[in-house]
Formats: C-alpha cells, sequence, structure tokens
C-alpha cells in the first residue's frame, strides 16, 4: 500500500498526486493515440461515441452528481448542440466558431433551464427536464424554416483549417479525444476551486451551502449552464459523427441513456462518466450479437443434450423472436438499472475501487468496509 | 450602539408564536447565552438571524447596519457564521472540503479562471488552505483532513462544524448547541475553544445551549426564553435564581 507524505499545500492541490498516476494514465493515453492504427475501422468509430457519451457524462455528472440537480432533458441540450452545428454550417460558418457558439447557446438555454428549476427539488426537477425536453423536441418538429422539421437535417463533413475531416477517419476520433481530454481537465479544474466545492456543498445540504455564503441560486443556474455548455459541444460533434440529424434522435430514451452513463459508472466521479459511456456504447454491439449468434448456440446446446432438430428449430425461432424483438434495448436499460441501484449504487467505479482496495489490503480486506450507514440524526432538517 | 442587536423580533406560524416580540443586545467581544426549556424559541431566534425564515415583524442590526432583509448567502459575508443543532456537515466530501466551503465568502476567483485554474486561482486555493490549516491546528483536527464526513464519528462531527464557522473568519458566531451529544471531556474541551475564540480570536459568540455547567463556565450574560418572550436577562448566577426561570423549569 501507498502511503503519501504530504509536505506542501501543494499537494493537496495538484491532479496527479503520485507516480503512479503517471504510469498508469500515460499507458492509457499512448493506447488510445495509436487505437485508429491497430483497431478496425468499427471499434474505432464505437470509441468516437464513447468520447461523445462520455463527454454528456461529464456534463450530466457535474450537474446530478456534484450539484445534486437530476435532470432528464439532457438530450435537448444535445440536440441545440448539433442543430446549431448543422443551422450554421450552412452559412459557411468555421468549425471552430460553430463549435463554441453551439456551446455557447446551449449554456444560454442552460441556464435559462436552471432559473425555474431552481424552486424544484427531487421528482419535480426531473419532471420539468423532461418537459423542457419534450418542449424543445417539439420545437424541432415545428420550426420548419430552420430545422427542416421531421425531414431532418444533412450536416456536411466537417472542415477544419481547409483540410476535410471525414468523420470516419482517425482525425476525427483524435480532435474527439481531445476535445473530452479538455473537458476533463476543465472539469478537474472546476472541482478542486471554490465553485466546485460549492456544488459539492448544495447537493450536501442547501442549509448550510447557504449559511456559508454561497449563493445557492447563483450556482444551481451556473451548474446548469455549465452543463448544459458541455453536453452543447458534445451535441457538435455528434450531429458530425452521425451527418445527419432529426427530431427523432433526441427522444426521452436518450436522456435515460445519459442517466445510465452515469448511474453505470458511478455517481460522484468523473471516472464514473467515461466508465458509463463504455458500457453503453457496448451494449449495442451487445444487441448484435443476441440477434446474430445467440439462437445458433442455444439450439446447439440444446440438440448436444438430445434435443431432435424439430424441437432444435423451434427453439432456434423462440429464441432468435425474443432476441430481435422491438423494445429489448429499453427493457435491458430497466434491468440494467435495477440491477445496479440494488447491487451496487456506486457503479462501476465503485466497484474498481473495491477491486483495488482488496488487493492493496490483501489479506486483510473486510467486506464491510463499503458498507452504507444508516443515520438517523438527519430528522430535523431545516429545508 | 450595540454591537447586534435584535428589535421586537416575532415569528409566527400561523397562531403559534414561536418567538414573541424578543429584544436583546449583544455587545463587542462578549459571549451571551440564550437557555430556556424546549420549544422556547432558542433555535428559532438563530433561524432569523441567519435569515433560514424571514421574521413576521422586527429588525436585525448588525455593526449598525441593518441586516433584516439581507438575503441568506450575504450573512455569512457579513461576518455572521453559525453551526446546527443536528449537524449539517457536507456528509460525502472530506473534512477538508468542507472547512475550504467555510472559505467561500472570501473567495475572489471568476468561473473561467477556475476552469483554467490559472496562478491566482492556485495562490487562492493556498491561502485558504494555510488559513484552514491554523483553523485544525486550533481545534486539534489533525488526524481527520482526508476522511470523509460520513465516516466520522459525531463528536468529531461537532468540533468539524465548529471548525467550518471559524474558516469563515467570523466577527460573530452563532453556536446552536454546541455541547449537544458530546460526552464530559468533549463538553470540557469545547468549553475551553469557546473561550479561546473570544480571547485568542476576538470573535463575538451568541450560543444557545442546555448544558448548565458550560453556560456557567463560559458566559458573560444570560438570557432566557420561555414560549418565544424573554424570562430574564443578566449574568449567569441572577438569571438562575430569576423566580420566572425558576417556575419554567421546575413548573412551580
Amino acid at each position: 500500500m501507498r502511503f503519501l507524505f504530504k509536505t506542501d499545500y501543494e499537494d493537496d492541490i495538484k491532479l496527479i498526486p503520485h507516480s503512479g498516476y503517471v504510469v498508469s494514465y500515460g499507458i492509457l493515453l499512448a493506447f488510445l493515440l495509436i487505437a485508429p492504427f491497430v483497431l478496425s475501422s468499427y471499434l474505432v468509430s464505437q470509441l468516437v461515441f464513447v468520447c461523445i457519451y462520455a463527454m454528456v457524462g461529464v456534463g450530466l455528472m457535474i450537474l446530478t452528481g456534484f450539484t445534486g440537480q437530476a435532470s432528464l432533458g439532457h438530450a435537448a441540450f444535445l440536440a441545440i448542440g448539433a442543430y446549431t452545428a448543422a443551422y450554421l454550417q450552412q452559412y459557411n460558418v468555421p468549425f471552430p466558431v460553430y463549435f463554441l457558439a453551439g456551446g455557447l447557446l446551449t449554456g444560454v438555454v442552460g441556464a435559462l433551464v436552471g432559473f425555474p428549476a431552481l424552486r424544484l427539488t427531487g421528482i419535480y426537477l426531473v419532471i420539468a427536464t423532461i418537459s423542457f425536453a419534450f418542449i424543445v423536441e417539439e420545437v424541432l418538429a415545428r420550426w420548419e424554416s430552420v430545422t427542416h422539421g421531421n425531414e431532418g437535417m444533412r450536416v456536411k463533413t466537417l472542415s477544419l483549417f481547409g483540410q476535410a475531416v471525414p468523420q470516419n477517419g482517425p482525425t476525427f476520433y483524435y480532435l474527439c479525444l481531445a476535445v473530452l481530454t479538455l473537458t476533463i481537465v476543465g472539469t478537474l479544474n472546476l472541482l478542486r476551486s471554490p465553485t466546485g466545492r460549492a456544488f459539492v456543498a448544495i447537493r450536501d445540504s442547501e442549509t448550510a451551502a447557504r449559511s456559508m455564503g454561497v449563493n445557492v441560486s447563483l450556482y444551481k443556474v451556473k451548474s446548469f449552464a455549465i452543463s448544459a455548455a458541455i453536453t452543447g459541444l458534445a451535441g457538435v460533434l455528434f450531429a458530425h459523427k452521425l451527418s445527419f440529424i432529426s427530431p427523432e434522435m433526441f427522444t426521452l430514451q436518450l436522456s435515460i441513456e445519459f442517466i445510465i452513463v452515469i448511474l453505470i459508472g458511478g455517481a460522484f466521479s468523473l471516472h464514473g462518466a467515461v466508465l458509463g459511456a463504455i458500457f453503453l456504447v457496448m451494449i449495442d454491439p451487445f444487441l448484435t450479437y443476441l440477434k446474430d449468434d445467440l439462437p445458433g448456440i442455444i439450439a446447439g446446446i440444446a440438440a448436444t443434450f438430445g434435443a431432435d432438430s424439430i424441437t432444435a428449430g423451434k427453439i432456434h425461432g423462440n429464441v432468435a423472436a425474443v432476441a430481435s424483438a422491438n423494445g429489448l434495448k429499453g427493457a435491458i436499460y430497466g434491468v440494467i438499472i435495477v440491477l445496479f441501484v440494488l447491487f451496487e449504487p456506486l457503479g462501476l467505479y465503485g466497484r474498481w475501487l473495491k477491486i483495488k482496495l482488496f488487493f492493496q489490503l490483501f489479506p486483510l480486506y473486510k467486506r464491510a468496509t463499503f458498507k452504507r450507514q444508516k443515520i438517523y440524526v438527519k430528522s430535523e432538517r431545516n429545508r | 450602539m450595540s454591537y447586534f442587536r435584535a428589535e421586537n423580533l416575532s415569528l409566527h406560524f400561523g397562531g403559534l408564536k414561536a418567538v414573541d416580540s424578543v429584544s436583546f443586545a449583544v455587545e463587542k467581544g462578549e459571549i451571551l447565552s440564550i437557555i430556556g426549556p424546549n420549544g422556547a424559541g432558542k433555535s428559532s431566534i438563530f433561524n432569523l438571524i441567519s435569515r433560514i425564515y424571514p421574521p413576521t415583524s422586527g429588525r436585525i442590526f448588525f455593526e449598525d447596519q441593518d441586516i433584516t432583509n439581507q438575503p441568506a448567502y450575504d450573512i455569512a459575508g457579513l461576518g455572521i457564521a453559525r453551526t446546527f443543532q443536528n449537524i449539517e456537515l457536507f456528509e460525502n466530501a472530506t473534512m477538508l472540503s468542507n472547512l475550504l466551503v467555510g472559505r467561500h465568502r472570501h473567495s475572489t476567483t471568476r468561473l473561467w479562471q477556475e476552469l483554467l485554474f490559472l496562478p491566482s486561482v492556485r495562490a487562492g486555493e493556498k491561502m485558504h488552505r494555510r488559513r484552514v490549516e491554523q483553523v485544525i491546528e486550533f481545534l486539534d483536527l489533525e488526524a481527520y483532513r482526508d476522511k470523509l464526513i460520513s465516516g466520522l464519528p459525531y463528536g468529531v462531527r461537532k468540533v468539524i462544524e465548529l471548525a467550518r464557522a471559524l474558516c469563515s473568519e467570523p466577527k460573530l458566531i452563532l453556536l446552536d448547541e454546541p455541547s449537544s451529544g458530546l460526552n464530559v471531556e468533549e463538553t470540557e474541551d469545547m468549553s475551553f475553544w469557546i473561550r479561546d475564540m473570544k480571547t485568542e480570536l476576538g470573535i463575538t459568540v451568541l450560543m444557545v445551549e442546555h448544558d448548565m455547567t458550560l453556560v456557567n463556565r463560559v458566559s458573560d450574560r444570560v438570557i432566557a426564553l420561555n414560549y418565544g418572550r424573554v424570562l430574564a436577562m443578566g449574568s449567569p448566577s441572577e438569571v438562575q435564581r430569576h423566580p420566572d426561570v425558576v417556575a419554567a423549569y421546575l413548573g412551580a
């Protein structure tokens, strides 16, 4: 086990506490940099989606994980970013400009959503953000002069400094990776400054935060704006990646996917946002696998246990029907959320911490270390 | 003029008069205790001062400034810090970040500077950290710097809450039952700290307390309340001998 001897206040501030971080993150970075040369183009394309989902995850983590304000409306913020890009692109605005404009506009919209949300907490805030998402979806479908309605909009290939950057090429992947990295570094900076601490203070006790001089309303609006702005930037990249956007892409299901990203990844940490994004992007290939291979495998197993060819054929048909049923994805999402909430509320990152601690303390690890403790003194809280 | 003054302060919940035209003044540098049976309106007075509730009527003055209508988050900025009866710490954060939130009213950095973590932000963080360390030393909290609050025992949390209030470098501190839930030794430590706060740090203390030993040991003056009204005011021994106070506690 590693013991850190802190000799300077700098040691409490710096992002890289010890050399172990340099090694592990160095290896990760090296792998990500050579990925386009060693992985298939399909996997690189999946990595781009991981970057985009992870950005939204980081944005949502700031709002939900750190400030404690739930949102089921982030698909709308993504849509605003994406449509800003598609719209400005028609007027030959260069990429850096409409990229930042997408983030800025979404941030402003986020702040505007934040104002009415100031008086709402918990389930009511969730309902308000869902309503906001429905409004945006409807506006996108009806405001045909700008958004082309349900026909959708075509997004031209990204061009950066006169160079075309096709959405399946390695350059686009590097661009997404760079944007994600900068977002994460910026967020980490924020979290180690007064603003980040004010967010966490609001999450844990608004009354105490207020009595310590935190302007709770202002910081909630700030949190909404930052979260939305990051999601808007992700939206610009999302539009380019798909090269076509239409209102039915930004539905409630997408917002739920974002919640899954932070819930499965593990709330309260940026690692969680990235891990959750990887997990979510992997669900699609998994579903394809279910559709293509699972019926054959199960029928094969049945046959080896003595089922005749007619029974095996029936089993094959039934399994195939289930695996390609409509709404299977939603059902799987539901099951995953329930299982994680029940058995691993800290998410994948929490599981990783437990595994790490197990090896650090081996053979002295105690299972009760992470046991949640019941607290009884919270009965008479001021709100 | 008094340092801190409440004039005819009232708080009514419908027909219930939790605080009923209470007036008192706190002189600079004194320790004033508010005592009274349960439901006498002691904590409600604190909640009025820190603007968790708006008063039904009456005015509050601090350093000759009317603060009755200041927003709650401005109260800390004026130099009034408080602790809570049922501990309101940020449970899922370390002690250090809890104490650093106490420094919030002194932070001057802007959002974009923080996103880039410019040298000014770094310097500010170090300065805050140094101030926090002084408070940690003052209250003997060295052992808990990186510990999560949710894993700490009640007595330690109580001290950390006091530490967080001190980190904001207040001029006036409101302590809501500082000794509740503490054992005899911890209460004794608390009484030393309260006196040190007055003598070494020059902080004026307004405190709600049930433990009469602690009240007698530290207070310069005592106010006794019952049913939202002031029963008696004066030195600890005077107030304890006052017939109305005896009646309120013993029901004579």
